[in-house]
């Protein structure tokens, strides 16, 4: 979708930075240090899962894992979208977590209370849905679960269009961004790669 | 310990009744006396709501401790330890911040004189030296943080340092004093200078206030042998 797109929910100007600018240099930075190593012309979710060193990070991890999140990151959102989803995915979300609300709590809580720069996923492992925050560029591929939804509370992500008023962007995330077919589409494929 | 006259009894309760809590120290200058290095809206963001911010939720964390402690609930206790490290870590590094910075007019960006000015240049080569350590250090912090310039109380050294999200400098060696910390939270920077970082930390040395830096490494090395 284009820059603005998002609006009035996620400036123009928020995208252009954020993606014109961070994601970018991850992407390019990352093309940098891996320049003659053996993780050259790997693939992302390759270059993430040997840097990830069981938190001990290699130096491309931060690149690599953050490439990957933003990438993921905006095909989680698209315009018009948000309020609540439908079908199975709303089925195992009632299931998981006894109903939305109690899940839209919940997802809002780990995006508000992760502290300093990080991620809000719901994920898939094991059957279940469940949510999960991680610090920085961690993300739950390296916690052996499948990524179905994230939300960016680094404060780039929100910034420019509500200061530190990181639960304000949270629930316009929710209530306007959210794509749950794109979340249901990543909801199959995670069924059909655990079975 | 309190003793109870009536039934000659003492209890082990902590004096908690008269634990002070945190409040939002006054700025030292007005919110635009930083500019252009530091904007007037980042000053009123960075004070009025995020180092606030802190100080509320610091005090609602100790609020929780002493109820916790009064009933014993060591397990609430423990639990309570990352609140009170997040929010009382921001309100401690935030109160030195708001220090470490001065307007022009009033010495921001002076450079440091003796004995401060020499124990840099015997440690780092000169004083730009140290500001190119601490720029580099600070630019490649991940995520949120700070980049400290300390002294090593017990060493009888100047370190840089970086700490992640609001770990003071206490967390990278308890002998470590802070003289210059900056922060490099994206909210310390982000309206005005977007994603250049390296921008802002080339900006902020035009406002950082050295003789605060003097003074805390002079109160320090009273006493001691020669640097």
């Amino acid at each position: 979708y284009p820059l603005d797109a998002l609006e009035p929910h996620m400036s123009k100007q928020t995208l252009e930075f954020h993606w014109g600018k961070h994601h970018r240099a991850y992407v390019d930075n990352l093309k940098k240090q891996v320049l003659g190593s053996e993780l050259e012309g790997k693939p992302l979710e390759h270059i993430i899962q040997n840097t990830y060193n069981n938190g001990d990070l290699l130096p491309p991890f931060n690149n690599a894992a953050q490439a990957w999140n933003h990438e993921f990151f905006w095909e989680s959102m698209k315009p018009g979208g948000g309020g609540k989803p439908s079908g199975e995915l709303l089925a195992l979300l009632e299931r998981d977590f006894t109903s939305y609300e109690k899940f839209y709590d919940e997802f809002n809580a780990a995006a508000a209370t992760q502290f300093g720069a990080g991620w809000a996923w719901l994920a898939y492992a094991d059957n279940k849905l469940k949510v999960v925050k991680t610090p920085n560029a961690v993300n739950p591929l390296v916690l052996g679960s499948f990524p179905l939804l994230t939300i960016d509370v680094w404060e780039h992500a929100y910034y420019l269009d509500f200061q530190n008023r990181r639960p304000d962007y949270i629930k316009t995330f929710m209530n306007n961004l959210v794509s749950w077919e794109a979340v249901s589409s990543r909801l199959e494929a995670a069924k059909a790669a655990s079975s | 310990m309190s003793l109870d006259v009536g039934t000659g009894k003492t209890t082990m309760e902590p004096c908690l009744e008269s634990m002070k809590t945190a409040s939002l120290p006054d700025l030292p200058y007005a919110y635009d006396a930083l500019e252009p290095a530091i904007s007037e809206e980042i000053m009123r963001l960075h004070h009025l709501k995020h180092h606030q911010t802190y100080v509320t939720n610091y005090n609602k964390a100790l609020d929780h401790l002493r109820s916790a402690l009064s009933s014993g609930d060591h397990s609430s206790v423990v639990k309570l330890q990352s609140q009170i490290k997040f929010n009382g870590g921001g309100h401690v590094n935030h109160a030195i911040f708001w220090k470490n910075l001065a307007p022009v007019h009033e010495g921001g960006g002076k450079p440091p004189q003796d004995p401060l000015s020499s124990a840099i240049d015997a440690h780092f080569g000169s004083l730009e030296e140290l500001m190119q350590k601490m720029n580099s250090e600070g630019a490649a912090v991940q995520g949120s943080g700070w980049v400290w310039f300390g002294l090593d109380k017990e060493l009888k050294r100047l370190v840089v340092e970086t700490t992640a999200n609001q770990d003071p400098l206490v967390t990278k060696g308890s002998h470590l004093v802070p003289l210059i910390g900056i922060d490099v939270w994206e909210h310390a920077y982000y309206p005005q200078y977007k994603n250049a970082r390296a921008e802002y930390l080339k900006n902020i040395w035009t406002v950082i206030n050295w003789k605060y830096a003097s003074d805390i490494f002079e109160k320090h090395n009273r006493g001691l042998n020669e640097f």
